[in-house]
């Protein structure tokens, strides 16, 4: 079973890089009379950031890893690892962490890899971060999690586009002898893997002529087998049930109550769902914050991004317990329980071309 | 649960539609008021009303009232 109780690694920074520009849902061209204003009811998302075509979720990720690493202090040279975590690479080869490591200048006894993971992303990106700090021989870690979901969803497709938004982010974690433990509680399910897929461009389905061809589905909904599909009702299904199960797993192995944290952290799926999870699981809404009405669904960034869309500055979340739950792509699902005692920076940034 | 009881928080599920209108022989994915939306609810409906977790299957192959019963509780 994919429990893990981390010692002595503590979680000292959270930025969170979004596009500066953003697309309103209610202004979506292919919305009949009406329908807008019910999709974003039912939804809750208003509005998202996309990025320009140029801009990649490495290129987000870097500039939040930049502005994190000026504000906690770190040298360059004492960072041991960087890890990636992105459904949108820059390049099939090789690993966007190499490319990470340079432009962020450090150095070559770094280790660095790549987790094709989405929407539970940053769980799972903590997990292996902490692992890897755990044994104490490495100091520091830089995890960048981020997603550019407007890369690869038709924007022909009402019922996908108006969802998702782009954005990257860079948490800082580093051995600290006595920091409070970490608690991950992981699980996969491939038997649902085509819940939510791209089709082609990959080994099986090679990118071909017939990659690029328009189908149209239904009215509104025009796809071509490069971008991404979802199963909405399984992968709703799947979330109700999931979700509420991950988290009292790791409420019990942590042996906390559901009352005990003070925030619970959701991947922001959208608002029907969350709030269908956060009742399932009897948490008051006062500690579930959401972001999704102004950035929607950013895949793996949204625990991170919804940290810095909610608390402004680390005094705010400093000493605080907080379970950070994710489910989605794989299908995937986990949640982190996390006491942040040695936080000591979160900031949101927006991405400005000019200060590459 | 009854198909009656069952009938009773289907409907529920509707925004239009009331109570009445609902048959074990309702088609009920071409009343006016079914949507995507419904059909998230249905399955959010027989995962908090029922205790049962069902996929897209049981919705498409659904045809009345009686068979999605038939089907969440088989």
């Amino acid at each position: 079973m994919a429990h893990q109780i981390i010692r002595n690694v503590a979680t000292v920074g959270i930025t969170t890089c979004v596009p500066s520009a953003i697309e309103e849902n209610i202004s979506q061209p292919f919305f009949k009379e009406g329908e807008a204003e019910k999709v974003i009811a039912s939804t809750g998302i208003e509005r998202r950031r996309i990025a320009p075509p140029n801009v990649t979720a490495s290129d987000l990720c870097f500039k939040a890893a930049e502005k994190l690493l000026e504000e906690i202090g770190w040298a360059r040279e004492d960072i041991d690892g960087l890890i990636f975590v992105s459904q949108s690479q820059d390049y099939l080869m090789p690993a966007t962490s190499c490319i990470l490591q340079h432009r962020l200048g450090l150095p070559v006894s770094c280790c660095t890899f790549d987790i094709s993971y989405g929407c539970s992303g940053w769980v799972y990106g903590m997990s292996v971060a902490s692992s890897m700090l755990a044994a104490g021989t490495m100091k520091k870690v830089l995890l960048l999690v981020g997603d550019t979901p407007s890369k690869f969803k038709s924007r022909k497709d009402k019922t996908a586009w108006p969802l998702f938004g782009d954005a990257g982010t860079a948490t800082a974690l580093e051995y600290q002898q006595g920091a409070p433990e970490m608690f991950f509680s992981l699980f996969v399910d491939g038997s649902k893997f085509d819940s939510i897929i791209i089709r082609d461009g990959g080994c099986r389905h090679p990118f071909s002529t017939s990659s690029l061809e328009e189908k149209e589905i239904e009215e509104g909904v025009v796809r071509r087998p490069l971008d991404s599909v979802m199963n909405g009702m399984n992968v709703f299904s799947f979330g109700l049930k999931r979700a509420p199960e991950v988290v009292n797993d790791v409420l019990a192995l942590s042996q906390h109550q559901v009352d005990d944290p003070d925030y619970y952290i959701f991947h922001q799926a959208n608002m029907f769902m969350n709030e269908k999870i956060r009742k399932k699981l009897g948490i008051p809404a006062e500690k579930v914050p959401y972001s999704m009405k102004d950035y929607g669904n950013t895949s793996c960034a949204t625990i991170p991004l919804t940290i810095n869309t909610t608390f402004g500055t680390a005094d705010m979340l400093r000493g605080k317990t907080v379970v950070g739950t994710a489910f989605g792509v794989g299908l995937s699902w986990g949640s982190v329980l996390l006491t942040l005692d040695n936080l000591k920076h979160l900031s949101l940034i927006e991405y400005n071309e000019e200060s590459i | 649960m009854t198909l009656n009881e069952f009938m009773d928080v289907l409907a529920e599920q509707f925004e239009d539609t009331e109570r009445e209108a609902f048959t074990p022989q309702t088609r009920f994915k071409e009343l006016d008021d079914w949507s995507s939306l419904t059909a998230l609810s249905v399955i959010a409906m027989a995962d908090e009303e029922c205790g049962v977790s069902i996929n897209s299957d049981v919705v498409n192959n659904a045809q009345t009232v009686e068979d999605l019963y038939n089907l969440i509780f088989a």
